[in-house]
């Protein structure tokens, strides 16, 4: 069964090509639209030290990359310093290294980073020892209890709870219990771990966060402090400040647990400090980018992996398929008559390189001054294949004087008239003026600007950006073009100009039934 | 209105060119036997072999250098058609219907010199109006003798007969008149009168131009309605036997009548226009049904002439919607 065959290999094309562009949109994250932006984010961590003239070593705690924070850049700069990237069981760390220094120092680490839509569940966390009792001694002991007792009347679950015990730390109200605990004087670092012990002594694990918020155009930026509390089987993580729960937006969690930022061996007055700058980028080159770094088949055996000058030529190569749909669907669906088949496709290749008016004039002038040339060398008698070389000779003369004379008047545009294919329109004017000897002016007329309709048709589906973008970055969307093609193959309903065509028999029937 | 609808087109069971394509010619027509009728000398020799009239060959150009030859294969008539073997369309046709020592006359009483129509046969030769451009052959025939019956119905040419026969049954005939406008060629593009014939007489139903209505031939003001073909059964069936000789299941025969030899063959198409359904008012799907729903086909081409003729013929192809059904529910279609 011929029929069944065809609508299967139609599925199994569609299914084929929209499943590889559904993969590309959702697993590698490709946009579908070529204005689909997304901010790149510049981080500088800048280490500053004084050495003492001994060996020196900085180990500096680094960020790691997870499912929606891709990282596309790192530098690690320090003149002078030996540098190895060292993995812990705690996270990565950047290590700097030097025999002798002294005085000033500075090392850096630049990062660009930039967060996907891809919403991964997290994963199941191990589940972390029991926390250790922590010791208070006996007055703040009973401030503690008092405010955990205090925190726990007011809630019904850990979550709660911990809102609860951070925003009592937080609170304004007088509060003796928390003045034991807490003074003014007291750092950030110290109140993340009061939390923590606090959090212990009611049997609850938690762990400090130190993380960066990204906001353009920041210098001197240093760790905010967040509290991160494992409740049912995941880390949940809490402002240490205001209590709220979750990763606030534009967030970078830099570094997990109680290992330290920042270590400096053989050197004093340690200081870092970041700043941020947010750049706007096409998230199309971020993900072709990212996906080549990672070596995603798909992509690694794509036409991303030419070098850029075959890629430009693909990208119009890749053009043409649409073209042939709209030949495809003006001849079968409408019923318009072209003169060959896939002539208005390269007419439509030299519009895009001439751009729309231009072209159509030049095509006008060309195949019209051809066609007076043609006419008098019919006048000729010369052998049909001598005579269309003529014609691809006088082509040549044509395009050459027109090139000549626009640039002597300063019209630059005239002069793509090269990007016309001089074979083609010299075939053109042979096969226009055969038909208007034979058939008359009329089909001259028709032919010529039916051609030419659709030529200007597939130029306008050719050039939307939205549709270069597509066939270009997916480039699968072929098969579901193909796909389509075959089963307007199988279209045996009526042209629109059929039903001109025979517009006089449905009268003549309707009125014959009266 | 300017548009028909597809709905009721369909329900007249007019056959469209997507259609015609699709389920005629692709599924009828093996490819292989394409060259049978598109080289118009071997359709010539085969119906000469099946004993079917043709016009006489007078000789055939096939390489350039012959082509100085031409005034000794010509001198001897006075009558006489030049024609490209594998053109299309009545492309290339060149008639000269007498000629003195220094000009050849056209119908149209046009002169043309000798090295005019050495010009005409090495582009011929060379493929102007074959397809794709292919070297072609010329060939030169004698002219058809106007019959007197047409004489009041054609201007400065021949008209010709075209039937379609499917399967070997000839389902729809049109006679094809020239007309000043048509430049004396059986061409319905360029202006002739596409006349709808009745299967079953021969007479003439309705004509038409450029796709209107007409009532009277546009030059000789003659009344078209009062038009018989004659020799009508004869013409059936020398149509009815191209399927044998062709192997085509769907062909369009061009036939011509001439005054001496009566009826003849000039042409075979493999794939015939779709304009003898407007000059018949009738849809090509119902009898294509007709045809299609015969288990075997009649090996006697007259005995098929014969079925068509009783089958086709204007009083018994009255009910249109039941055929139309036959056709929606043919599983193959």
């Amino acid at each position: 069964m011929p029929k069944l065959r065809l609508y299967t290999l139609v599925i199994l094309l569609m299914g084929l090509g929209i499943g590889l562009i559904l993969y590309k949109h959702f697993a590698l994250g490709f946009p579908l639209s070529p204005d689909d932006k997304k901010s790149v984010w510049t981080i500088e961590a800048k280490i500053d030290f004084i050495a003492r003239g001994d060996p020196i070593i900085v180990s500096f705690a680094l960020p790691s990359e997870t499912s929606n924070i891709v990282f596309i850049e790192e530098d690690f700069a320090s003149p002078d310093y030996g540098f190895s990237e060292l993995a812990s069981p705690t996270g990565r760390r950047a290590q700097w290294s030097k025999r002798i220094a002294s005085g000033p120092q500075t090392a850096y680490y630049r990062l660009s980073l930039y967060e996907t839509d891809q919403i991964n569940p997290l994963p199941v966390a191990d589940l972390p020892p029991e926390p250790e009792k922590p010791e208070f001694d006996e007055v703040h002991k009973t401030a503690a209890t008092t405010i955990l007792d205090q925190a726990r009347s007011k809630s019904a679950n850990t979550e709660i709870f911990t809102r609860e015990l951070i925003s009592i730390l937080n609170s304004n109200a007088p509060n003796q219990n928390r003045s034991l605990l807490l003074n003014e004087q007291s750092n950030e670092d110290y109140k993340t771990y009061l939390i923590i012990n606090l959090l212990a002594l009611e049997g609850i694990s938690a762990r400090i966060v130190r993380g960066l918020y990204l906001e353009d155009g920041r210098r001197r930026q240093s760790l905010a402090n967040f509290v991160e509390v494992y409740i049912g089987n995941e880390w949940l993580l809490f402002n240490q400040n205001t209590g709220e729960s979750g990763k606030p937006r534009n967030f970078l969690i830099w570094q997990r647990g109680d290992q330290s930022l920042l270590d400096v061996v053989g050197g004093k007055n340690s200081q870092i400090s970041f700043s941020i700058i947010r750049n706007v980028h096409s998230t199309r080159n971020l993900v072709v980018r990212d996906s080549i770094n990672r070596q995603a088949g798909i992509i690694d055996f794509s036409i991303y992996s030419l070098p850029i000058e075959q890629q430009n030529a693909f990208k119009m190569i890749l053009l043409l398929p649409i073209g042939a749909l709209i030949v495809v669907i003006m001849r079968l669906l409408i019923g318009i008559r072209t003169s060959g088949t896939f002539m208005p496709i390269l007419i439509a290749l030299a519009l895009i390189q001439t751009t729309l008016l231009t072209g159509i004039i030049i095509f006008l002038i060309v195949v019209g001054t051809g066609l007076l040339i043609r006419a008098y060398l019919s006048r000729l008698h010369l052998l049909f294949v001598a005579r269309i070389s003529a014609v691809i000779i006088v082509v040549i003369a044509i395009m050459a004087s027109i090139s000549i004379i626009s640039n002597k008047l300063g019209l630059s545009q005239a002069m793509t008239v090269t990007f016309f294919p001089m074979i083609i329109l010299s075939w053109t004017i042979e096969r226009m003026s055969v038909l208007w000897e034979e058939d008359g002016p009329r089909e001259v007329f028709i032919q010529g600007s039916g051609s030419l309709l659709t030529a200007v048709i597939a130029y306008l589906f050719m050039t939307n950006r939205t549709i270069e973008y597509l066939t270009f970055n997916f480039p699968e969307l072929m098969l579901v073009n193909l796909a389509l093609i075959l089963i307007l193959g199988q279209y045996t309903g009526y042209r629109l100009s059929e039903l001109y065509r025979f517009h006089s028999l449905e009268r003549r029937n309707v009125s014959g039934k009266r | 209105m300017f548009l028909a609808s597809a709905k009721k087109l369909r329900s007249f069971g007019i056959i469209g060119m997507n259609q015609r394509n699709f389920g005629l010619i692709s599924r009828y027509n093996p490819r292989h036997l394409y060259p049978l009728v598109d080289d118009k000398l071997k359709t010539k020799l085969l119906a000469q072999e099946a004993g079917i009239t043709v016009p006489k060959l007078l000789g055939t150009v096939q390489y350039q250098h012959d082509v100085k030859l031409l005034q000794e294969i010509l001198h001897s008539y006075d009558q006489f058609v030049i024609k490209p073997v594998k053109g299309s369309g009545g492309k290339g046709i060149l008639v000269i219907t007498r000629h003195d020592y220094n000009f050849y006359f056209k119908p149209s009483g046009d002169a043309i010199q000798l090295i005019d129509i050495k010009r005409h046969v090495s582009n011929i030769l060379s493929g102007l109006h074959s397809l794709g451009g292919k070297p072609d052959t010329v060939m030169i025939e004698s002219l058809i003798q106007l019959d007197p019956v047409f004489s009041d119905y054609s201007y400065e040419g021949i008209p010709d007969i075209r039937i379609i026969v499917f399967r070997g049954y000839p389902i729809m005939a049109m006679l094809r008149l020239t007309t000043h406008a048509s430049d004396g060629k059986a061409n319905l593009h360029q202006g002739a009168v596409g006349v709808g014939i009745d299967m079953g007489t021969g007479n003439a139903l309705y004509a038409v131009q450029y796709g209107e209505s007409v009532s009277h031939h546009p030059d000789t003001r003659k009344a078209l309605s009062d038009l018989v073909i004659p020799h009508w059964d004869k013409l059936l069936q020398l149509a009815a036997a191209c399927y044998e000789m062709t192997g085509l299941g769907y062909l369009g025969a061009d036939l011509v009548l001439d005054r001496d030899q009566g009826p003849m063959i000039i042409e075979l198409n493999a794939r015939p226009g779709l304009s003898i359904q407007v000059a018949n008012y009738a849809g090509l799907a119902p009898r294509v049904a007709i045809i299609e729903a015969i288990k075997t086909i009649e090996p006697d081409p007259q005995l098929r002439a014969a079925f068509s003729k009783k089958q086709f013929s204007v009083d018994s192809n009255i009910h249109p919607p039941r055929l139309l059904r036959t056709r929606r529910e043919d599983p193959r279609a």
